[in-house]
């Protein structure tokens, strides 16, 4: 039996990496969003700061989830 | 189509009974901590998993060339053998239904598969250090690496948006999850669902009805994907519940790491050719994001329910699967007949079991654990 430790590493470290990559920009991303809506709320400038720092933060996610889905599909390889 | 035995039409039948039960089975492992959070209303979040298992099983062509990737001798196995095979694997994915556990409908599968063959073709037709390499291995690594990157990321995201407007917050972590649950229904959709179609292709090239190398006709593909998608639809509630409310509770923030944490290892080890379980990467991510929250309570008594339920899943099915192999050996076309019979009168009698205390769309949040008697809450796990 050849157990391939080598693919089982870089498995572990890439799932660790992303998972925390991604859940950490969303996590910025929701900051975003948040002060947004609490400038909003109180008439503050910061509403567009906070807008900006979402949508960047949900473009890289969701350049994420587009690479997700050109890895499930073998058509695209 | 002449070619068409009544052992194969047995098979392709049997084959899409086991899709069927694969897709409601898993309809958890991507939609159970959406339900739970709220992010998608129950209804919901089933109709668009099933369309996703689909969709995902019309993407992918690439069907496996082997049944079992290597775990058994392909050329020794006779559509007999994967008729029990399939037997064995439904009736341990019902059972472990009815009691709303959480198990690898694969390992169900390869389970099945290899009692059917010991007993079909000898011991040499297994190849057990391909088990250990294949199964057990990934089987306990994956839900530890999916736990732990669920509770690193967890951890990050309670404490980057400790001090921002709680609703915001909520609202902002449960359009994630929809996004990222759709993601592991797609994923779901183009593995399991080609599990079904290469059996099914398979058994045709042994029949003769296909040439050999032959991919899978059209039916066989849309047959697989509407019975995984269908499957998926009518929802294993049981499971939903158990993974969405009983290991721990779970809050959106949660859910965005759990799920995120099983797509990057779904997509991750397939990538790299790893075979592993979509219900246990799923399962090891909700409890790491169940660690990862401070004051989260992690209830170690289901989880220890859970992999129970996945040691003895391999064993289990292989035994019903030997049973029906011998039974279908000794008796031939009565003898299939027999199993089918019996398979589906034990299928009802489970259904029947889960109407006592039955678990649907709108009670599916109500509690934590699922029970079988009528009388309120009785501990899970006795006729285990």
């Amino acid at each position: 039996m050849s157990l391939d430790w080598n693919a089982l590493g870089q498995v572990t470290a890439v799932s660790i990496g992303v998972t925390v990559a991604v859940v950490v920009v969303f996590a910025l991303g929701v900051l975003g969003l948040a002060r947004h809506e609490g400038a909003r709320d109180e008439a503050d400038g910061a509403s567009a700061l906070g807008t900006a720092q979402a949508a960047l933060c949900f473009l890289a996610c969701a350049a994420v989830v587009a690479y997700g889905i050109w890895l499930i599909v073998p058509r695209f390889h | 189509m002449d070619h068409i035995t009544f052992l194969v039409a047995v098979v392709i039948v049997t084959a899409l009974a086991f899709d069927f039960t694969n897709g409601f089975h898993d309809t958890a492992n991507a939609m159970a901590t959406s339900i739970a959070t709220g992010a998608l209303k129950p209804r919901t979040a089933v109709l668009v998993s099933g369309v996703l298992n689909i969709v995902g099983a019309f993407l992918s062509t690439e069907v496996a060339k082997t049944i079992s990737g290597g775990i058994v001798d392909d050329t020794l196995v006779s559509p007999a053998m994967i008729f029990a095979g399939l037997v064995g694997a439904i009736l341990w994915n019902l059972l472990t239904w009815l009691l709303g556990l959480p198990s690898s409908s694969s390992h169900a599968l390869f389970g099945g598969l290899i009692g059917a063959v010991w007993v079909g073709a000898g011991s040499h037709g297994v190849h057990f250090d391909k088990v250990v390499e294949k199964v057990l291995i990934p089987a306990v690594a994956s839900p530890v690496v999916a736990g732990v990157a669920a509770l690193i990321a967890t951890y990050c995201a309670y404490r980057l948006t400790a001090r921002a407007r709680r609703g915001s917050v909520t609202k902002g972590f449960r359009l994630g999850q929809i996004a990222s649950a759709s993601l592991v229904s797609l994923a779901h959709g183009t593995n399991d669902a080609q599990k079904t179609m290469g059996i099914i292709t398979l058994t045709l090239i042994s029949a003769g009805a296909l040439g050999h190398d032959a991919g899978p006709p059209v039916w066989v593909i849309a047959s697989a994907g509407l019975a995984i998608g269908l499957g998926t639809y009518i929802g294993g509630w049981r499971i939903i519940r158990t993974m969405g409310k009983g290991l721990t509770e779970i809050q959106s923030p949660q859910g965005f790491a759990a799920e995120t944490a099983s797509t990057t290892v779904i997509l991750a080890s397939a990538h790299l050719g790893f075979a592993l379980s979509t219900t246990q990467v799923a399962s090891g991510s909700i409890l790491g994001a169940g660690l990862g929250r401070r004051l989260a309570e992690v209830r170690w008594g289901v989880a220890g329910r859970m992999v129970a339920a996945w040691l003895i899943t391999l064993p289990a099915a292989a035994l019903v699967g030997g049973v029906s192999a011998s039974a279908v050996k000794h008796g031939g076309d009565l003898g299939t007949v027999v199993v089918a019979l019996v398979g589906a009168a034990l299928a009802a009698g489970i259904v029947l079991l889960s109407r006592r205390n039955p678990v649907h769309a709108n009670n599916v949040n109500d509690a934590h654990e699922v029970t079988i008697r009528t009388e309120p809450p009785a501990p899970v796990g006795t006729a285990a």
